[in-house]
């Protein structure tokens, strides 16, 4: 037990911790809206394309909410002007420029700056470096988060569940969209560091999946999966001090462990549930005119 | 059918509208007007425009040439095909007709709003399965989980597309009865469908459909043999039964025997 208790003593550790929880929560709660829209391979995309900025930003020494936002945004614009004027799917989109991104931020660290820990870090997570600003940026996120899902929460489910009924019934869907993009976005900006470019589309994912499996009410799944978000945040961060392995890795393989265990417990009910869980309303998309 | 005279009082007017999602049009010069309690099916084959008719009407698709006008003040309400649905979605019953309420942003409904949502339940007969998920609801029943939905929104106009696809003989029966209810109580309707026998000969009102719009008026001016070969493609023998048309196929009639 005192060994289990020893990191308390660190200031840094309490605070790793309290970031490792609110970013699992947070994660979490995105998570929902992510997975069910099947949307996860863009927050795997976003992550990897805000690296680019994440790295562009370290050497030109410009600060990183600033310079990553703005490649992010950037390259979430490219990805919708590609599918729309060439014809190209959205996922092979992604695939194309979030990846470029990514090597083009390898290969700027690469030449030009330190590929030492700031570069681990950034790609599995890690705690050391999370200053009081990083802290504070994370906190404002989930805050502004919790009010946009809990202002627009029938928007936000009747848009996942059906958006061309939504647009006919009120919901302003094209609006919802984007504001979730933006949340999204946000969220991978406050948590890419401490979890990691690599390992975050997990942590927005697995516990949206876990609590799938434990509940077909969407109200209930919410707040499941936030819970279950922040507890791999804090399980994982503390094996992370006790096992020397990057933050990141820890709150996934906690993420993947409960996800496991939760499997063997519901059985094939709870694996039912997950079948096209993030399979979106097959409805055409909204038409726009182009006369 | 008189076009003219029904234009002149209308909810929802679509005027020489054509639509496409790509090069070659879905829908060329349609005209067409669901005028205050009408009630009206459109029929014709897959691929003949139904779906991209409704989403003109409800204002998801906008035509390329043509205008569709919709009386400003009218609630339109719409239900979509049952297989275009993820019914795996994590919500019951309840919380899925919850979704139509308006006014409100918080995530929890009122009383006044839970006290709604059963009594419109209770109305459709599926009042005790409020808590149920979604996809443990039999064909019928979640057709009527999505009508529910829609009359929370107390609509003047309700558009429903294919409401009577994947439903046994009963639950198309109570449908139609239920329908006709809502009809009476002053509520336009305008459905899809494939079903001529079940559905399309017991309307007061249908469209032949199949890129434009090929014939208008009761079932007997619609279900009969010129037109219906032109709407789809095959010669159709059509008989009367207790003075209703009822389609044969005679195609697969004739194939079938020689076959035998």
């Amino acid at each position: 037990m005192e060994a289990l208790l020893s990191p308390f003593a660190y200031a840094f550790f309490i605070k790793g911790l309290g970031v490792a929880t609110l970013a699992g929560g947070l994660c979490g709660l995105i998570g929902v809206y992510i997975t069910l829209r099947g949307m996860s391979y863009i927050g795997h995309g976003l992550s990897h394309a805000i690296f680019g900025g994440f790295a562009a930003s370290s050497i030109i020494n410009i600060n990183y909410y600033l310079g990553a936002g703005v490649w992010g945004l950037a390259s979430a614009l490219a990805i919708n002007k590609v599918t729309r004027s060439w014809r190209i799917g959205a996922d092979a989109a992604i695939g194309v420029i979030t990846t470029s991104s990514f090597a083009l931020g390898v290969a700027l660290l690469s030449h030009y700056g330190d590929k030492g820990p700031a570069f681990d870090a950034a790609l599995f997570g890690s705690l050391i470096g999370v200053s009081a600003a990083d802290v504070w940026a994370l906190a404002s996120i989930t805050t502004f988060t919790v009010a946009v899902i809990f202002l627009n929460y029938r928007a936000l489910l009747f848009a996942t569940f059906d958006p061309e009924v939504a647009d006919v019934s009120g919901v302003r869907v094209a609006r919802t969209d984007a504001l979730l993009m933006l949340v999204l976005s946000l969220a991978i900006l406050a948590t890419l560091t401490v979890i990691g470019v690599t390992l975050v589309a997990a942590t927005l994912v697995i516990p949206a999946v876990v609590a799938r499996m434990l509940t077909h009410r969407f109200s209930r799944m919410l707040w499941l999966s936030t819970v279950i978000g922040a507890g791999c945040g804090f399980v994982g961060m503390n094996l992370s001090y006790h096992l020397d392995v990057p933050s990141g890795t820890m709150i996934v393989l906690t993420g993947a462990l409960t996800f496991t265990v939760v499997l063997s417990l519901t059985g094939g009910r709870g694996l039912a549930r997950t079948v096209r869980v993030d399979s979106h309303t097959n409805a055409a998309p909204v038409v726009v005119s182009t006369s | 059918m008189n076009l003219e005279r029904i234009t002149m009082d209308y909810l929802v007017r679509i005027e020489g509208a054509t639509f496409g999602y790509d090069a070659s049009p879905v829908l060329e010069d349609v005209t067409l007007a669901v005028g205050p309690r009408a009630f009206i099916g459109v029929v014709g084959p897959s691929g003949s425009g139904k779906t991209s008719l409704l989403r003109l009407l409800i204002g998801t698709a906008v035509p390329q040439r043509g205008t569709v006008t919709r009386r400003p003040d009218v609630a339109v309400a719409y239900v979509p095909q049952l297989e275009t649905v993820n019914w795996n979605f994590p919500v019951t019953v309840a919380e899925c007709v919850l979704m139509a309420r308006t006014g409100r942003t918080l995530p929890w409904p009122t009383r006044h709003e839970r006290a709604e949502v059963s009594r419109v339940l209770d109305r459709l007969g599926i009042g005790a399965l409020a808590e149920r998920h979604i996809r443990e609801l039999s064909g019928g029943q979640q057709q009527r989980m999505f009508i529910a939905r829609a009359l929370l929104r107390r609509p003047q106009l309700l558009l429903m597309d294919e409401p009577t696809t994947g439903v046994d003989i009963t639950s198309r029966h109570d449908m139609l009865h239920l329908l006709g209810e809502l009809n009476a109580e002053g509520v336009a309707i305008l459905l899809t469908t494939h079903d001529l026998n079940g559905v399309a000969a017991h309307l007061p009102q249908l469209v032949a459909l199949n890129r434009t719009v090929l014939a208008v008026g009761s079932a007997r001016d619609v279900i009969n043999g010129p037109v219906l070969e032109r709407t789809f493609g095959a010669p159709m023998e059509v008989l009367e039964h207790l003075g209703m048309p009822v389609v044969l196929d005679r195609y697969d009639t004739a194939d079938h025997r020689a076959s035998a």
